[in-house]
């Protein structure tokens, strides 16, 4: 019998995660509903990169993590994004001395299998990376190397993608074309958990936000609840 | 001219040789950020394993298996002892590798004795190719030169133009995002250290009937290689193969020339009498690599073509 309802892509249990000494995850529970948007919120510094670090399996994580009904903490980094999670972490990852197509073509995991999404399709749904689809990526702008990195996490095809911060030092018209991509992602059936510190942007597009502070969540809730608690903005998340 | 043209060839050959052991080095750096003090070793057993396998195979058959003895050795090196050793940072890991040379050297002499074997170049390849200014051309020779050309050309092969290849090159850089996409990384690390000691098996099964198969070739190759790589600049496939080729030409010069300082000084009007003026200039040879390893590492020490430094 799986521990996790039909409903639900994860759900976190009692999650804690050290750095060295230093005890950041303080034992963290949320879900991630099949097919949402879910945002978890929190100012610089409260493990929310922690978590999705946990999550991946690159910090050591104690505690439960179900995703799609298994129990994946522990398992190795590979092993997690094998199950369909993927990961676009914060830092924009792209390898910067190969093309636009190379990064995207590392994003399959297996050529043998049929893919959801071509790196084609990736192209034409992106001008700009379609014209500098030979160029070295890491010539690409701040915007471009996110949309990359996305994109290259879709050609694994994911169930469930955590993208860490992804509006960070970009311009506003940026910043919107970042969130129609990821709502046009959810739209396509993926569900996401977005780590974010942009209240604009993260209330936009989720259904679900969890607000996090000092290594726990401290609320739970959905955008229209959460915009009527100034408390928890003041108290949580205000600077 | 004769003189020129045939350091121009050996030099290449030996250049091409040292290119075979500080690839799978340069690599296996890149991976694990520490030098592979046993990476000469390989190179030995490869040699050793060739002449075992030879006697019942023949050198053909030898010629591949041996390599592929060698890369197993490696990965379970990688598997069981490398990698458990790695987190524990780098210190560790090369005092491991450190260890792991003396072992193996202290391995081969149990099993092969202390004296060199008479592992030889194969009779079919023992003739003179061709005749140069006078002087017989072991064919031999070229077969090294063309297994070192094949080898290199699929070297670029697989690192550029397969996936394969663009995994391992993104997993020496980015190994989490790599793994994050859902491809093995420990696997490839483990697999990029096997190819890596199979590279250098290969040199050895080519160069060990070339040189000398005895227990001592490492420690004396094992040297030259990391000022290959050191000169070249740690990490760059690219810079090992200037390197390689750079100190491949100049051992072979300073050796061919016959002169000694006695004939520099009078040139310069110094007095070419006295001890310094009997020194050849062939007999720095095996000093110049060193000098050019104290050299760059004062004037440019990230090397060549390298992106890091010390």
């Amino acid at each position: 019998m799986s521990e996790t309802a039909a409903s639900e892509m994860l759900k976190i249990r009692g999650l804690h995660a050290y750095y060295g000494k230093s005890h950041v995850l303080r034992g963290v529970d949320m879900d991630v509903p099949k097919g949402s948007v879910t945002a978890l919120l929190g100012r610089n510094g409260v493990g929310r990169s922690t978590t999705a670090k946990a999550i991946m399996g690159e910090v050591a994580p104690k505690g439960d993590i179900w995703f799609k009904g298994k129990n994946i903490s522990g398992l190795p980094s590979h092993a997690i994004a094998q199950l369909g999670l993927g990961y676009v972490p914060e830092n924009r990852d792209v390898f910067p001395m190969m093309s636009v197509r190379d990064n995207l073509l590392l994003g399959i995991k297996d050529m043998r299998k049929a893919l959801k999404w071509t790196i084609d399709d990736m192209l034409d749904m992106f001008p700009n990376l379609k014209s500098r689809a030979d160029t070295p990526a890491g010539v690409l702008s701040g915007g471009e190397k996110q949309m990359l990195t996305i994109c290259r996490t879709l050609m694994g095809d994911p169930d469930l993608i955590i993208i860490d911060e992804p509006t960070e030092g970009l311009a506003p018209k940026i910043v919107t074309q970042v969130g129609q991509l990821i709502t046009e992602i959810a739209k396509a059936g993926v569900s996401i958990l977005l780590v974010e510190q942009k209240l604009s942007i993260a209330l936009k597009i989720a259904q679900h936000v969890y607000v996090m502070g000092h290594g726990e969540i401290v609320y739970h809730g959905s955008p229209e609840e959460f915009r009527k608690r100034d408390d928890i903005r003041r108290e949580w998340l205000e600077v | 001219m004769e003189t020129v043209v045939f350091a121009l060839l050996n030099g290449l050959i030996y250049g091409l040789l040292l290119f075979m052991l500080s690839s799978g080095l340069t690599l296996i750096f890149s991976m694990m950020g520490v030098l592979n003090m046993a990476h000469a070793s390989f190179y030995m057993l490869g040699a050793y394993f060739a002449f075992t396998l030879g006697q019942s195979t023949g050198f053909w058959f030898a010629l591949f298996l041996a390599p592929i003895c060698v890369g197993a050795v490696g990965a379970c090196v990688e598997r069981w002892g490398l990698r458990r050793i790695h987190a524990g940072g780098h210190v560790g890991e090369l005092l491991f590798t450190f260890g792991l040379a003396y072992v193996i050297e202290e391995l081969v002499k149990i099993i092969w004795g202390k004296f060199a074997v008479a592992y030889e170049v194969p009779a079919e390849l023992n003739f003179s190719l061709f005749e140069l200014y006078g002087a017989q051309y072991p064919a031999y020779r070229m077969f090294m030169l063309l297994v070192s050309i094949t080898m290199l050309a699929g070297l670029w092969y697989l690192l550029k133009r397969t996936r394969i290849g663009l995994i391992i090159q993104a997993s020496l850089t980015h190994p989490h995002m790599v793994s994050h996409l859902g491809h093995n990384v420990p696997r490839i690390f483990m697999l990029v250290f096997a190819a890596g000691c199979a590279l250098a098996g290969l040199s050895g099964v080519i160069g060990g009937n070339y040189l000398v198969t005895e227990p001592s070739m490492a420690f004396s190759i094992g040297p030259i290689v990391f000022v290959v790589v050191v000169v070249g600049g740690m990490g760059s496939l690219a810079g090992a193969f200037v390197a390689s080729l750079l100190i491949g030409f100049l051992q072979t010069f300073a050796i061919s020339i016959d002169a000694n300082f006695a004939e520099i000084f009078s040139f310069a009007g110094l007095n070419p009498e006295g001890d310094l003026g009997r020194i050849t200039i062939s007999s720095l040879a095996p000093m110049l690599p060193f000098m050019l390893l104290v050299l760059m590492l004062m004037l440019r020490p990230r090397g060549l073509m390298g992106e890091r430094e010390f």
